[in-house]
């Protein structure tokens, strides 16, 4: 609780996302020991750390891959912590992840046109006969990926199976078919690593404009410090499984702890 | 200042050319057709994956409240609005609207540089600038500072620029709601505007390709375009409403101003525009157009995509389409020498039409097509008799930017693969004892912005001088061997067209681009090719050549033994002081922003032989090697020394 507390969100206001005291571990090893943080509506969050500090397993505590044994997960002040990932997902917790995670076979329409899954009603019978409200629904999903397709600028691989794609290009359809959720709050792993500058650039102004434009809170892994201090309001910096420090980019970067872990001891 | 003033014509229009009052300016046309037409498509773009379509009423209330819009924000009959931006319905509203308040439109290459953004707008006076979105906002926000004349920047596309605050910006939803409501309170100014257009006012600005020197802006008439489209569709009727055309070159260059407006305004067929310039290629191919009219790379690109993908495909497919060429080259080499085609050719080539010809065709759009028209720069005749083996009626287009864009086409039928074709309606095409190509027509120009010296160059006695050294063919078909300025003359006298040779060369799918030049001694001719990326790396990979780079593989021993092997083949059918005695591979492909090609891809020659003054005059002492360093400019901006040394062959004639 005195976590959460401590980093209340700058902005002020309800946060969409609380995570208190979240305990993890994995047959005795401690991957994540009371992280706490609230994230602010429009907001971006970065969390930081070095490889094994725990960055991953929070992410995959909030969207439900993990049952942290310890602390709890606030979703619009809603306690989600006993709910399945589909369910986190239905509420409005998009994601990416650090492999790639698409179905290579399948179009980049269609890998984006699944992140739709959660939202779409009609049976498997009405879209096998695909009439009526069936038809009408699928319409209007097909809309919305193609705005989406529009936003993140790749009509020209629109019909492309993802697995001839470039990785910059098929991280960009895993971008998009997390915002295929109609999301409220997006977790991305790693949405640069493996980027040429050009392709990061282009990931940072969508990220930017998904926050300006849609008010869209953001929780990001990255290891590319330039992007973390760039675009990110607040960051968190993880150790063994603590927050041993966050706040605005800058202090965080004079943080000693931080400079530490990052540098080794200086005695 | 308004531009008003400095457009004068210089001297009395050569030839009349009259024009119905009601229907002699494009926004006079638009008016009509929004009547005329009502609900029928003007415009189909594809949006979010989808065709979405736009009537010609639409169009025409678009164009009316964009140009009231220009109007509330103080535009004046006269003024300049530069457009720069791709084809989409928006530039054209943008276009009309101005037009419709007495403006002149000017059209620029979406991928000039800042530097040459400004040095533009500043020399055409232009007032208003219309951008399509951030890209080239941003490079306008860089030299804004340089232009001082600009009272507003239009963005089509308000996308990323959330934070933009300058006091210049204004979205282009902004100027059309402001003309809606001052539509809403003067309903009739909108077509008093209109009324007062005439025929003899400037309706664009083109920018002239500009081989030869810093580009000219030629300023062309109502009465100029709307007679060009008029003469040119008297010898080409077949166009018809019910057409299609997809509009995706540059909205700068005079031919597609010539389709996507003169044309369509008189026709009122579909004018298609692609969703992304990334996916031109498959939107044409969906739309598959009825004629198309591009520049010879445009050609030249689609013969290499064909023969690099067959260079791709299985043993079996590849002798099919080989034999199946083979075949149709033959039939029309027999056709273009008025020879008879054998009845057997032709029965065989039916089933071969529906089998191998019609599915390549369907592969690039073409197969609807009923003419594909070749303009800007001639194509050499191996492309022509290739287009024509498939059944593709190529023709050739010939003309200036100052005489509105076409002078001479090809008439079906006969389409002689070395010439230009025979003048259009009301053209008259003269060679001056000279050998230079002049031409009149009500289409001629009336002279330069600001630049009577070169008004002064082009127009005597009202007749174009063109720059292109030419003659006619006994059939009354137009022939040009080169310009003027690069025909070579050797030392016995004698005239080379370096183009001829250039051609022979780029039409094998691994040269993109060469330039012949004589050496001192007046007789020995020499070649810098380029290598094309895509083939010779297909090439090389095939066998198991590692290269890293354009520069490392352009100087690779089998590159260049293959690259001599082309140069050997292309010389056996020359004359042989024609012949290409020697060549270099050259590390890098010529480019637009390095000043080597015009936006339009011809080479600029005067400025390559300055730039490579060295390698050249190393080319000229038969040097077996070249050390070059040279700057590389990237589309950012930002520059490389590169240093590399290239290998001169030498060629021998085949034992």
């Amino acid at each position: 609780m005195q976590a959460a507390r401590k980093y209340t969100a700058m902005g002020g206001g309800e946060p969409i996302l609380r995570v208190e005291d979240l305990h993890l571990s994995f047959r005795g090893i401690q991957a994540v020991a009371g992280v706490g943080f609230d994230l602010a509506p429009g907001e971006i969050l970065g969390i930081i750390g070095p490889n094994g500090a725990g960055k991953t397993s929070v992410l995959n505590c909030i969207n439900g891959f993990y049952r942290p044994q310890r602390g709890r997960i606030l979703f619009r002040g809603r306690d989600i912590t006993p709910l399945p990932p589909h369910a986190r997902a239905a509420l409005g917790i998009g994601r990416t992840f650090q492999n790639i995670a698409l179905y290579p076979g399948m179009t980049v329409l269609d890998n984006i046109m699944t992140g739709r899954a959660v939202r779409m009603s009609a049976g498997v019978l009405a879209c096998a006969v695909y009439a009526g409200p069936a038809r009408r629904e699928h319409v209007a999903h097909r809309a919305v990926v193609e705005e989406i397709i529009d936003f993140l600028e790749i009509e020209a691989v629109r019909h492309h199976p993802v697995a001839d794609l470039p990785y910059g290009i098929q991280k960009k359809v895993e971008l998009g078919r997390a915002l295929a959720l109609d999301p409220q709050v997006l977790i991305l792993d790693e949405p640069m690593a493996g980027m040429s500058l050009d392709e990061k650039v282009d990931i940072a102004r969508y990220l930017l404009e998904l926050k300006e434009v849609r008010g869209l809170p953001i929780v990001l892994i990255e290891h590319d410090m330039g992007v973390v201090m760039d675009l990110c309001d607040r960051v968190m910096v993880m150790d063994y499984g603590r927050v041993i420090a966050a706040g605005r980019p800058a202090d965080v970067q004079r943080h000693p702890d931080v400079i530490r872990a990052y540098l080794g001891e200086a005695s | 200042m308004s531009a008003a003033r400095v457009v004068e014509r210089p001297q009395p229009p050569a030839v009349e050319f009259p024009l119905d009052p009601a229907a002699d300016t494009f926004p006079k046309l638009l008016r009509r057709n929004a009547g005329r037409f009502g609900d029928r498509t003007a415009f189909r773009e594809k949006d979010r994956g989808i065709w979405r379509t736009i009537s010609w009423r639409a169009y025409h209330d678009n164009a009316r409240a964009f140009g009231l819009g220009l109007r509330a924000l103080g535009f004046c009959r006269g003024d300049v609005l530069a457009l720069i931006g791709d084809n989409r319905p928006e530039l054209f509203f943008a276009a009309l609207g101005a037009q419709s308040v007495g403006g002149i439109t000017y059209g620029l290459y979406q991928d000039s540089l800042a530097d040459q953004l400004a040095q533009l707008l500043a020399f055409a006076d232009a007032r208003y600038v219309f951008c399509e979105d951030q890209e080239q906002t941003d490079k306008l926000l860089a030299v804004d500072a340089q232009l001082p004349g600009i009272e507003r920047i239009i963005v089509e596309d308000w996308r990323g620029m959330w934070r933009y605050r300058h006091p210049k910006l204004i979205s282009f939803a902004e100027v059309q709601e402001r003309g809606r409501q001052l539509h809403a309170r003067q309903p009739d100014l909108f077509d008093r505007e209109v009324d007062a257009g005439r025929a003899d006012d400037v309706a664009i600005f083109c920018q002239t390709s500009g081989t030869t020197a810093l580009p000219k802006l030629a300023m062309l008439t109502y009465r100029n375009l709307i007679a060009q489209g008029m003469n040119f569709h008297a010898v080409e009727p077949h166009i018809r409403e019910s057409d299609e055309f997809v509009s995706y070159l540059p909205f700068a260059w005079i031919g597609e101003q010539m389709i996507s407006t003169t044309l369509h305004q008189l026709v009122g067929f579909t004018v298609n525009f692609p969703e992304e310039p990334e996916t031109a290629q498959r939107d044409f191919r969906e739309i598959a157009p009825h004629f198309t009219f591009a520049p010879a790379r445009i050609y030249e690109g689609l013969h290499t995509a064909i023969a690099v993908r067959m260079l791709d495909a299985g043993w079996l497919r590849r002798r099919i389409y080989d034999w199946a060429l083979a075949l149709g080259v033959r039939a029309v080499q027999l056709r273009s020498r008025g020879q008879p085609v054998p009845g057997w050719m032709r029965a065989l080539r039916v089933p071969v039409r529906w089998l191998v010809y019609r599915p390549l065709l369907d592969k690039i759009g073409f197969s609807r097509m009923r003419v594909a028209w070749n303009g800007g720069s001639p194509l050499g005749p191996d492309y022509f008799a290739f287009f024509h083996a498939l059944g593709v009626n190529l023709k050739q287009i010939y003309g200036q930017t100052e005489i509105a864009g076409i002078s001479c086409v090809h008439r079906d039928g006969q389409v002689r693969f070395w010439t230009m074709g025979s003048p259009i309606a009301h053209t008259e095409v003269r060679v001056t004892p000279e050998g230079e190509i002049v031409s009149r027509s009500p289409s001629v120009f009336v002279g330069y912005y600001k630049n009577p010296e070169a008004t002064a160059r082009a127009l005597r006695d009202g007749w174009l001088y063109s720059g292109d050294y030419g003659t006619l063919d006994p059939s009354g078909d137009v022939i040009m061997f080169d310009r003027m300025a690069d025909v070579i003359t050797l030392a016995d006298g004698s005239r080379v067209s370096p183009w001829v040779i250039e051609a022979m060369l780029k039409f094998t799918p691994y040269i993109q681009e060469a330039m012949v030049v004589c050496g001192p001694d007046g007789a020995t001719l020499s070649a810098i090719v380029t290598i094309e990326m895509r083939s010779v790396g297909k090439w090389a990979e095939d066998r198991g050549i590692a290269y890293t780079s354009y520069a490392d593989l352009s100087q690779k021993p089998q590159v260049l033994d293959l690259l001599e092997g082309i140069v050997r083949d292309v010389n056996a059918r020359l004359r042989p002081e024609w012949r290409v005695r020697r060549f270099v591979s050259l590390y890098k492909e010529f480019h637009p922003d390095d000043d080597e090609l015009t936006r339009t891809r011809k080479l600029r020659r005067r400025f390559i032989a300055e730039r490579y003054r060295d390698l050249i005059a190393a080319l000229g002492e038969g040097r077996p090697a070249f050390d070059a360093t040279l700057l590389v400019r990237y589309e950012d901006g930002t520059t490389r020394q590169v240093a590399t040394t290239l290998q001169i062959r030498e060629v021998r004639d085949a034992p």
